[in-house]
């Protein structure tokens, strides 16, 4: 046992809270179940090799070259996934300045303040690693498999940009307290981990669709322009392309700069540590003044009462509308391609409906779960006098009302080209937006909106199966649009897993 | 259509979650009535209420409000009843004006009418200067405040209230009891649980005690104090009846 209020024992403390976390999580204090999971994400995780084998099997079966064509590939690669790992870190970052839990506490006690900073930056930059390798491995061990152990040394490579980007958040999250201040950095943060982590793949996808006219990314970093306006071999740029590939010093010296980077960060920042945790603290209490209002109160139906209410709340959540905005990040792509596509033939707008079918499911599940669970003041409206139903109606209309509103534009980039299109579109956004909104539905447990992160962990049946219906309706769209018969077997599929998710349902309990 | 008596009559009332909460309760409070329900911590009190205003079902029994049978007709009940919970529950992204809107619309009430009526009750909870801020940097005494003006902006005819100082500075607590004894002045019906028995002591025309879920005595003060045949305080009569007095003294001594 180590020496109370030290660097290992708040460490001993930190991954304590966290293991008990994650098996609750996991688990919900069912050994059966947490059993039935290890063994579905172990398979899982073995399928996800031989897709991997099957994907990349015939690309390096005859040997991978250390040329400047595969330098260029596997930096854009790992710098895509490195995009992720910061987008990740940096959410890690930020929420260890303003989630409260025990930092009263701790920061309350004569204990070093520093430690604890040190501690959970650790605990950021081994998460990320932690998950980066996890879904790089399938790919590094099976080309380990064909090319012998030195591929291994990607492990080293993924580790030092993990503690890289770990570094990087923290140094990013600090400015942002020190330029704009405590109020405004938790929003920005958000923001530019959204727009880093979808950043350099929406991109690159934009540089696909303007030079080659498709979404594939990799037609970029493959082309024989870009890679002869890369700089030459010797470039330092290379130095974890070279890594990954099994140059032992390369991935030392990777190793060292990321983790040199970590230390030195965490040494210079954790001292001021405690002074932005509490500034942070103090937002909460910050008031938001109104413009004051002149307007008389409006006549309004009950249901329209608290229409009104949920889109206020919508409109005003900062949070909410970061998120929004990442969303429609993301339809950036499938939106330029419609307009670069424009006049042409109607294969190339099958390529974005599914896409935007799909964001609209998403949408719809965030937003439902945001009007339908997500009630701070649930004891007020259900003893208000009004049937529960109607509130339920009043709320999938106002959440229905923001997808329709969110998606019209595309709709109608999508009906200038194509009329047909548009309606199958149209069909399509509003069955996956609905099936959204239902299964949130079924799922309600009243929470405060401030959980909304949570939501993922409060039923993972509901997410699992809000995810792969959007994946079943998109793929019906994109079936239906290219007039296939076959449309109906997504669908179908999509059915399915909706009278499954109702099934699974905590239906009845609820007065 | 004759006014019935009681506010509230409560019969036969059970309730259970993992073990029972509420047994075999038959309550009746007058109309018009200031009545304090006491109890320990874990007793029930907020298990009844809830279920008088409707948020939880009862296992077994009837409850019925002004002679409305809450069961079979919540719609009816709930418009002339107002929940206000120990935890306010209001919005952070709307201002108290914009709260009060809200709460007139999901009561129908005339939008003009229920106009003046959030002014007055902004400036008589002087919540004036911070009308048109946001709720979210409100301190718990403001929130609570903004509870209390949503649930008499629709005119209630029952106030039920979950430990509505908890957490006040007395200026607060004041203006608060002060709102509550001028509608019950007004011929409301006021239903307050509390830790705090001086208010009650102070403010309840009748005071209940629960314990275990049974509601073990009720009566005027005076009537309270001839059960334990001395004349003392709320807090002596309280201890004795719930049986923690001895128990108290003797982990103090322990």
């Amino acid at each position: 046992m180590s020496t109370p209020a030290t660097l290992s024992w708040f460490a001993a403390h930190e991954f304590r809270l966290a293991w008990r976390d994650w098996l609750a999580m996991t688990t919900g204090g069912r050994k059966v179940r947490g059993f039935v999971l290890f063994a579905t994400l172990a398979l899982f995780y073995l399928g996800l090799h031989f897709l991997a084998n099957a994907l990349l099997g015939p690309w390096i079966s005859d040997g991978i070259n250390s040329d400047k064509p595969t330098l260029v590939l596997v930096t854009g690669t790992g710098f895509l996934f490195w995009t992720v790992m910061l987008s990740q870190a940096l959410e890690s970052v930020t929420r260890a300045y303003y989630s409260r839990s025990d930092l009263d506490l701790i920061l309350s006690s004569p204990a070093s303040s520093a430690s604890v900073f040190a501690v959970r930056t650790g605990a950021t930059a081994f998460a990320t690693v932690l998950l980066a390798c996890l879904l790089a491995s399938p790919i590094i061990n099976v080309i380990v498999a064909y090319e012998g152990p030195r591929w291994l040394a990607a492990y080293g490579v993924l580790a030092g940009l993990g503690a890289l980007a770990a570094a990087i958040s923290v140094l990013v999250t600090v400015g942002l307290f020190r330029s704009i201040g405590p109020a405004r950095t938790r929003l920005v943060a958000q923001i530019i981990a959204g727009i880093v982590g979808a950043g350099f793949v929406i991109g690159i996808q934009a540089v696909a669709i303007l030079s080659f006219g498709n979404m594939n990314r990799f037609s970029v970093l493959q082309s024989p322009e870009f890679v002869a306006a890369t700089p030459d071999l010797s470039s330092l740029l290379w130095l974890p392309a070279k890594a990954a590939l099994g140059d032992l010093g390369a991935t030392l010296l990777v190793v060292a700069i990321g983790f040199g980077a970590l230390a030195l960060v965490i040494r210079l920042t954790s001292g001021s540590f405690a002074q932005h945790a509490i500034a942070a603290a103090g937002v909460s209490a910050t008031r938001v003044q109104q413009t004051a209002s002149t307007r008389p109160f409006r006549k309004s139906s009950q249901r329209h009462a608290l229409r009104v209410k949920e889109w206020k709340l919508l409109r005003r959540d900062p949070w909410l509308l970061s998120q929004t905005l990442m969303q429609i990040l993301y339809l950036f792509p499938p939106a330029l391609l419609l307009w670069v596509s424009y006049g042409q033939s109607a294969g190339t707008y099958v390529v974005v409906i599914p896409v935007i079918v799909m964001a609209a499911g998403q949408l719809a599940g965030g937003l439902s779960w945001l009007a339908i669970s997500g009630e701070d003041a649930h004891d007020l409206v259900v003893t208000a006098p009004i049937h529960p139903r109607a509130v339920l109606v009043a709320k999938i209309e106002a959440v229905l009302c923001s997808v329709a509103v969110i998606f019209a534009p595309l709709l109608l980039l999508v009906w200038i080209a194509s009329w047909d299109l548009a309606w199958i579109t149209a069909i399509f956004v509003a069955v996956s937006a609905s099936s959204a909104t239902a299964i949130q539905l079924w799922f309600r447990v009243p929470m405060r909106r401030a959980m909304f992160r949570r939501r993922q962990v409060a039923s993972r049946a509901a997410t699992i199966s809000e995810a792969l219906s959007s994946i079943m309706w998109a793929g019906a769209a994109v079936l239906a649009a290219g007039n296939s018969w076959l449309a109906a077997l997504p669908a179908t599929l999509a059915l399915i897993i909706l009278l499954a998710a109702w099934a699974l349902s905590p239906k009845g309990k609820r007065v | 259509m004759p006014t019935p008596d009681f506010a509230l009559d409560i019969s036969g009332l059970k309730k259970s979650f993992d073990r029972p909460v509420v047994i075999d309760l038959e309550l009746k409070v007058k109309a018009g009535e200031f009545y304090a329900l006491l109890g320990p911590n874990g007793a029930g009190k907020t298990t009844i209420l809830r279920m008088v205003a409707g948020l939880l079902k009862p296992d077994a029994g009837s409850i019925s409000v002004y002679g409305i049978d809450t069961e079979k007709d919540p719609i009816a009940t709930k418009s002339i009843v107002a929940w206000v919970s120990d935890e306010p529950m209001v919005y952070d992204r709307l201002t108290p004006l914009e709260y009060l809107e809200f709460v007139a619309g999901l009561w129908r009430i005339d939008a003009r009418e229920a106009e003046r009526h959030s002014n007055e009750l902004i400036d008589w909870l002087g919540l004036r200067p911070h009308a048109n801020e946001r709720c979210g940097g409100f301190s718990k005494g403001m929130l609570q405040k903004v509870a209390l003006a949503g649930a008499l902006v629709h005119d209630p005819r029952l106030i039920i209230l979950d430990e509505p100082l908890t957490g006040l500075d007395a200026g607060s607590a004041r203006q608060v009891k002060d709102v509550l004894k001028q509608k019950v002045a007004a011929g409301v019906t006021v239903i307050m649980t509390t830790h705090i028995l001086e208010v009650a002591e102070r403010m309840a025309e009748r005071i209940g005690v629960i314990n275990h879920g049974r509601l073990v005595a009720e009566g005027t003060l005076t009537e309270l104090r001839a059960r334990i045949g001395r004349e003392t305080t709320l807090e002596e009569i309280f201890l004795d009846l719930v049986g923690q007095k001895e128990a108290d003294i003797a982990g103090v001594a322990a």
